[in-house]
């Protein structure tokens, strides 16, 4: 059953993210790509990840994605005529992509210092066999393990993590104020009158 | 037959490649983006299939477990991915407010 559904989800996430680079229309392009990500969460439910799949579809697949639609509607990006097909890009692309891949066989083919196949795994709720030692209940609950190691060993890294969502956050609106067009005399007026529309709209609709 | 850890290493190598193809081939900004965010995902997916299979024994009492800081790593990627890419989308309307357009073509004034 895992086997199924481990081929499963990574044709799904594969065939997702060459239609990302395939398709003409980036509306078309960015749903593949969320798809894609959908499929990504399911492997990691499958490596045990729970809390890393919540993430990655609260984060990935729901926030960005969405900010990536709203920035495709906001440009009114048109679908490209064609896909350019270059000839030498196309081919050193390709060739680039098979000189990585074939790295990689090399390196596929070592096993790493510290590596345990699957079944030695006892600390794992899956293989729990009735001769198995009980593990610590300690290391059943990833999102009790990251959380641990977070607030203890990484305290530094995800402080400094904060301050660059802060960075981020401030950079954005710097990046996206516009000059502020000068107004004329009427919009004032309509701006300060209370029966006209609430200032928040007006200042989004600007 | 059962999955190991080079399975999931090549899905997540195909998927790479498939990123990386698309950062060179297309001409559409965003679509760009998208395949960077790719990349990233594939790179997350390496970390979190390296913490399941990676183990070792701490001690006689507790005896082999996963390593949980890949997936402290992950969680640090998808924070600045998340940060990257509110910048970057900043940046790519910025851009379009300037030059009235997203294609990769027509933004050559850096080009010598």
């Amino acid at each position: 059953m895992d086997t199924l559904f481990f081929w499963f989800f990574s044709l799904v996430m594969i065939v997702c993210g060459l239609s990302v680079i395939l398709n003409r229309n980036p509306v078309a392009s960015a749903l593949c790509f969320a798809f894609s990500l959908v499929s990504m969460a399911a492997l990691f439910i499958m490596l045990d990840a729970y809390f890393l799949a919540a993430v990655q579809i609260l984060v990935t697949a729901g926030g960005v994605m969405v900010l990536f639609l709203f920035i495709i509607m906001l440009l009114n990006v048109e679908a490209a005529e064609s896909i350019p097909r270059q000839k030498i890009w196309m081919g050193l692309t390709l060739g680039l992509a098979l000189i990585f891949i074939y790295l990689v066989s090399l390196t596929l083919n070592a096993t790493p210092r510290g590596f345990v196949p699957q079944n030695a795994l006892a600390g794992e709720s899956r293989s729990l066999e009735p001769g198995a030692p009980t593990p610590p209940a300690d290391l059943l609950d990833d999102t009790q393990r990251i959380g641990n190691r977070l607030f203890t060993h990484f305290v530094a890294p995800f402080e400094i993590t904060s301050l660059l969502l802060l960075v981020a956050t401030i950079g954005v609106v710097v990046i996206c104020k516009q000059d502020e067009p000068r107004r004329s005399p009427h919009e004032e007026i309509s701006r300060e009158a209370p029966s006209a529309r609430p200032e928040k709209e007006t200042t989004l609709t600007r | 037959m059962e999955i190991t850890l080079n399975h999931y290493l090549a899905v997540a190598a195909v998927f790479f490649v498939i990123g990386l193809m698309g950062v060179i081939m297309r001409r559409n900004l965003l679509i760009i983006y998208m395949s960077l965010e790719m990349m990233l995902q594939a790179a997350n997916l390496t970390f979190v299939a390296f913490s399941r299979f990676y183990s070792y024994p701490e001690s006689p009492s507790r005896p082999y477990f996963n390593h949980i800081d890949g997936q402290v790593f992950v969680f640090f990627v998808i924070t600045v991915a998340a940060a990257e890419v509110a910048v970057g989308l900043a940046l790519i309307v910025a851009l379009y407010r300037l030059k009235e357009t997203t294609q990769v073509q027509n933004l050559t004034t850096l080009k010598f």
